[in-house]
């Protein structure tokens, strides 16, 4: 068997979820196939890999299946320990937890409200979130990316708002990550995506967009 | 000093009750400090102000939140005795991964029997009743979740037995019945010095839930 066992990551080209283990396996450059899903029509192997959520990306290591992105990030750090993404220290690895966690239970459901709901004053106030989201990633930012000089977890977990978002963004005819704003956040936002690894991994932004366009064109006509 | 450890909490929150009992079973000596929700106190608003929540866990002065990550980090710090996580990396992300299920599932699906009515109250206890038998057969044949000792998981997820019970008068839950195992791993948990004196009397949460459905206008 291969050193790193056998791993298989079940994904959907454009995941942003999938991507943060994309991005984690190939930093550390462990050997992995990839499965695409569709999910409209998920395979046997996902349903059975993930039936309490059924949803992607699930990754399957000599046979064991894991769910959740975040989940899953600290198994590959905790597994391949070269190329760490995860602090040593417990209490930078609370901070690591709390803001990768603040990513996926404050930013992404107030960005989805931002861009994707039906009701006006409900898209407000999903703006009002975000930008308070967003600060308090603003100020977060302390070094060239939120793991320091090298990128962590909570970068990757962050990287929907880096590349998904002005996807977003565009589709819908909304300004949230401005620069004057979010100066840091932004100049952040331009490392990430181009740091050699995150950029060979990125799905096609007219893709994207296209998928976030019709998302919207959904909402809208469902008025 | 150099030491010193805060908890700022609210008696009957499940949340805070998990952190109380991590710090039990490390044998931990902390200060135990009690929020006015509706007036909260500078400090908390210093310590969360992202989420301005409790529990907050302070540690030579700096603030751990979100309960889970307090557990985990009260784990880590005082690493030779108990541990609550599992030592293999894979049963460590499934103690993970079923922790996060009970905070996506169970809380908010437990509020909801309480506090409405009618086909959605009905559509809540389907699904609760479900999740926690998914939980029943993560259990298996073993006395705890942590295997023969208290883990991460059973911690996680013990402090809402408390709220069931107090819930089931108003549910019409009858868990019981159910989900036989679950009631007998809970009171399992409850023998346990560690959690018995971290949570409140279940009397006392009866009250306190009998007091918001009133304030909040259902019978």
């Amino acid at each position: 068997m291969a050193k790193d066992g056998e791993v298989q990551l079940f994904g959907v080209r454009g995941s942003p979820f999938a991507g943060r283990v994309q991005v984690a396996l190939e930093l550390k450059g462990v050997q992995y196939t990839y499965f695409e899903e569709d999910l409209r029509n998920k395979s046997d192997l996902l349903l059975k890999y993930n039936p309490i959520h059924k949803k992607v990306p699930v990754l399957v290591h000599n046979g064991r299946p894991l769910a959740e992105s975040l989940v899953i990030l600290q198994y590959i750090d905790e597994t391949w320990g070269n190329h760490p993404i995860f602090p040593q220290h417990p209490y930078h690895r609370a901070l690591a937890r709390f803001w990768s966690s603040f990513i996926d239970d404050k930013c992404l459901p107030a960005i989805t409200k931002a861009a994707f709901t039906a009701n006006k004053e409900e898209r407000e106030k999903g703006s009002e979130e975000s930008l308070e989201a967003l600060q308090f990633l603003e100020n977060e930012l302390k070094h060239k990316f939120f793991g320091g000089e090298s990128i962590g977890i909570v970068d990757i977990a962050a990287g929907f708002i880096a590349f998904w978002l002005p996807a977003i963004e565009e589709a819908v005819g909304l300004k949230l990550l401005s620069s004057e704003k979010f100066p840091k956040l932004s100049k952040w936002s331009e490392e990430y995506t181009n740091h050699p690894v995150v950029k060979e991994n990125l799905p096609q932004r007219e893709r994207v967009v296209g998928f976030f366009k019709a998302r919207y064109a959904s909402i809208v006509a469902s008025k | 000093m150099a030491d010193e450890v805060v908890l700022l909490d609210f008696w009957p929150s499940p949340f805070g009750m998990r952190v109380r009992i991590a710090l039990a079973e490390k044998g931990i000596k902390y200060e135990y400090r009690e929020e006015d929700l509706k007036n909260k106190s500078p400090l908390l608003l210093q310590m969360n102000p992202v989420h301005k929540k409790i529990p907050v866990l302070i540690h030579k002065g700096k603030p751990i939140c979100e309960s889970l990550i307090a557990v985990q980090y009260i784990d880590e710090v005082w690493s030779d005795t108990n541990p609550l996580l599992p030592s293999h990396p894979y049963q460590r992300a499934q103690a993970r991964f079923w922790a996060d299920y009970v905070d996506k599932k169970i809380y908010d699906l437990g509020g909801k029997i309480w506090q409405t009515k009618g086909e959605e109250k009905e559509a809540a206890k389907k699904e609760f009743t479900e999740a926690l038998k998914l939980l029943e057969e993560e259990l298996g044949d073993k006395a705890y979740f942590g295997g023969d000792n208290l883990g991460f998981l059973d911690i996680a997820f013990v402090p809402f037995y408390t709220w069931f019970r107090g819930y089931e008068p108003f549910g019409i839950l009858n868990i019981e019945s159910e989900c036989p195992k679950f009631i007998a791993w809970a009171n399992r948990c409850l023998q346990k010095e560690s959690v018995a004196k971290s949570v409140p009397d279940q009397d006392k949460i009866h009250e306190f839930i009998v007091d918001i459905r009133k304030k909040l206008g259902i019978e």
